[in-house]
């Protein structure tokens, strides 16, 4: 599998991550190399096979629906915001995004 | 009297519990070292040294009123990908450069609760992607073992990189550490030190910054097995904040040193021998078998017939749950944000991400990004998905004829500084031997077994059965007593 510049202004567009134009080509040159690698897994007929997501042979517990001393407890709105690079009150900032 | 850094921590244990050494001046010994030989390493991203001093303090009065715990005055070292409640935590990345945790991760919280000294946050691969610490934010770590007869630094191994110099150089008696698909494992055979990376789910993962979820987990790095069997027992145990966290009570680790392997059944994966393997990585090995075999076990060949793909399905698998973890980092509730003046939220988050990640952790995002990506998802994610089903069914199959595995740790030994750092794939194959018990989940030891011929140390690795920790420490106890490792780095 070869990327092509637009493959990987599309993708990096996706994660949210500015690329120059002029990074495309080099990216997309290292990211073929590496898919092309990974192809080798093409080998294998896994057409039986049921996918795996993980390795812990148990289903997700659950717990009460109740607060938790932890920090989604509430009230720790301070604790919340402090490591915010933009904070006005007990808001996050971000540039306008509604006219 | 020896020189306190030189203690293992089992020593240094009894020693302060028999009041014959002090908290204090253990931890002392500790920041002095750091001092001397910290600037020429780079092991510590942080220091906590009044920390340290106050909880030596504390464990020298929990020692003289009787109600040691377990660690209680043992300074360590935690690897800075450990959520540390009013310490920065940066994950070795410019975008966490300045992040001060509210809140404790488990694994850490389990060790001060035994009474542990924390002396700061250790180096690492930034977000733990990489296998030679060359990727951190904060430079660089170098090994404290350079080749006889040269100068040239050369890579701790990575991504636990900090944790393994700093312990290595007697700058911490033990360090805690993650493993991904290797990053316990190699750089603790890059430094000649014993590291487990225990089964899935054996250490909560709540409050350790994430990078592959399904594959991340928690251990120590120490200077013998005994030490990793003492930290691991207090870093394990069952937390309800890991929904993948395993109700499992955790056995006394150190009680199974001392077992043997009489009797066992020692498997030999054959596909591990690679054609073109190191020679001398296929002697150590060779020799560790020879060892086992003497002690009383039985060397039984066994196949593992997917193994030579674990590697690309790993470099599927783990990036893609990257890419999906790291969509936290947006430059709005924590962390960096670095935009342009006249960026709207789009453009805020895109150069906050550009600008905060380094090109390693962004090649993995896009990578990942892409594999995850509407019309790509099959052929790669879910393709990759059902080869770690073969890969984890190779070790149920193998481990129903052997109690475990012996396989080197790493192709080599640590290379230089600057080596493998143009081609991404050369740097990926460093984990071709850790990867797959990564994938499968099962517990994974490296301990040093010898010296190569450059005076570098060599690493074996013990693979156990899921939850079964107590025969890969037996195993890794006798290759210990058997190879009588004692070189130490600086000599």
């Amino acid at each position: 599998m070869s990327l092509d510049a637009a493959t990987v202004r599309r993708i990096a567009k996706l994660a949210r991550l500015h690329v120059a134009e002029a990074e495309l080509p080099r990216l997309a040159d290292e990211l073929s190399g590496i898919l092309g690698w990974i192809e080798q897994l093409n080998e294998v007929d896994t057409s039986n096979v049921p996918p795996l997501a993980g390795t812990m042979q148990m289903a997700l517990r659950l717990r009460d629906d109740v607060i938790t001393d932890d920090i989604t407890g509430g009230g720790r709105a301070d604790e919340i915001l402090a490591n915010a690079p933009g904070r006005a009150g007990n808001f996050f900032t971000v540039p306008k995004v509604v006219e | 009297m020896t020189d306190l850094t030189d203690l293992t921590l089992a020593d240094a244990r009894a020693r302060l519990r028999a009041r014959e050494i002090s908290a204090t001046e253990l931890t002392e010994a500790h920041l002095s070292a750091i001092a001397a030989h910290n600037p020429r390493l780079n092991a510590y991203i942080t220091l906590t040294a009044d920390l340290a001093r106050a909880q030596a303090s504390a464990a020298d009065a929990a020692l003289a009123a009787g109600n040691a715990g377990p660690l209680t005055g043992i300074p360590l070292g935690i690897k800075d990908l450990f959520c540390t409640k009013g310490v920065r935590t940066t994950a070795g990345s410019r975008i966490l450069a300045d992040f001060v945790p509210p809140y404790e991760s488990t694994v850490t919280a389990n060790l001060l609760r035994d009474g542990a000294v924390f002396l700061g946050k250790t180096n690492l691969d930034e977000f733990a992607m990489g296998s030679s610490n060359m990727t951190s934010a904060f430079g660089p770590v170098e090994n404290p073992w350079l080749r006889r007869g040269s100068n040239a630094a050369l890579v701790p191994g990575g991504s636990s990189g900090g944790s393994v110099a700093a312990v290595a150089a007697r700058l911490a008696m033990g360090a805690t550490a993650t493993d991904t698909g290797g990053s316990i494992r190699q750089p603790a055979a890059f430094c000649g030190l014993a590291g487990i990376k225990p089964t899935y789910g054996r250490c909560s993962r709540f409050g350790i910054i994430a990078f592959a979820s399904s594959l991340d987990q928690a251990g120590p790095v120490a200077r013998t097995v005994q030490d990793c069997a003492i930290l691991l027992r207090s870093m394990a145990g069952f937390d309800p904040k890991d929904s993948t966290s395993a109700d499992q009570t955790v056995p006394d680790f150190e009680a199974a040193l001392g077992r043997g392997v009489r009797g066992l059944r020692i498997g030999v994966p054959t596909e591990y021998r690679v054609p073109g393997t190191n020679p001398e990585i296929t002697a150590i090995w060779e020799k560790g078998l020879a060892w086992l075999l003497a002690e009383g076990a039985d060397i039984i060949d066994v196949s593992l017939p997917h193994t030579k793909y674990g590697l690309a399905t790993y470099y599927i698998i783990a990036p893609a749950e990257a890419s999906s973890n790291l969509a936290r980092y947006d430059g709005v509730r924590f962390g960096l944000r670095d935009a342009e003046p006249n960026d709207d939220l789009i453009g805020l988050y895109e150069h906050t991400r550009a600008r905060g990640f380094g090109s390693e952790v962004q090649r993995r995002i896009l990578i990942g990004t892409y594999v995850l990506s509407a019309g790509y998802y099959d052929a790669y994610y879910l393709k990759a998905q059902k080869l770690r089903a073969l890969i984890a069914r190779d070790f149920t199959n193998a481990f129903a004829q052997v109690d475990a595995l012996l396989t080197p740790t790493a192709p080599t030994a640590a290379f230089a500084m600057g080596e493998k750092m143009d081609d991404p794939i050369a740097m990926y194959l460093n984990d071709v031997f850790t990867v797959p018990a990564s994938i499968a989940g099962v517990p994974a030891m490296s301990i040093p077994a010898a010296l190569n011929q450059d005076g570098l140390p060599l690493g074996l690795q013990v693979i156990g059965n899921s939850f079964d920790e107590e025969t890969v420490f037996a195993v890794a106890a006798a290759l210990e007593r058997a190879a009588g490792f004692a070189a130490r780095p600086g000599q």
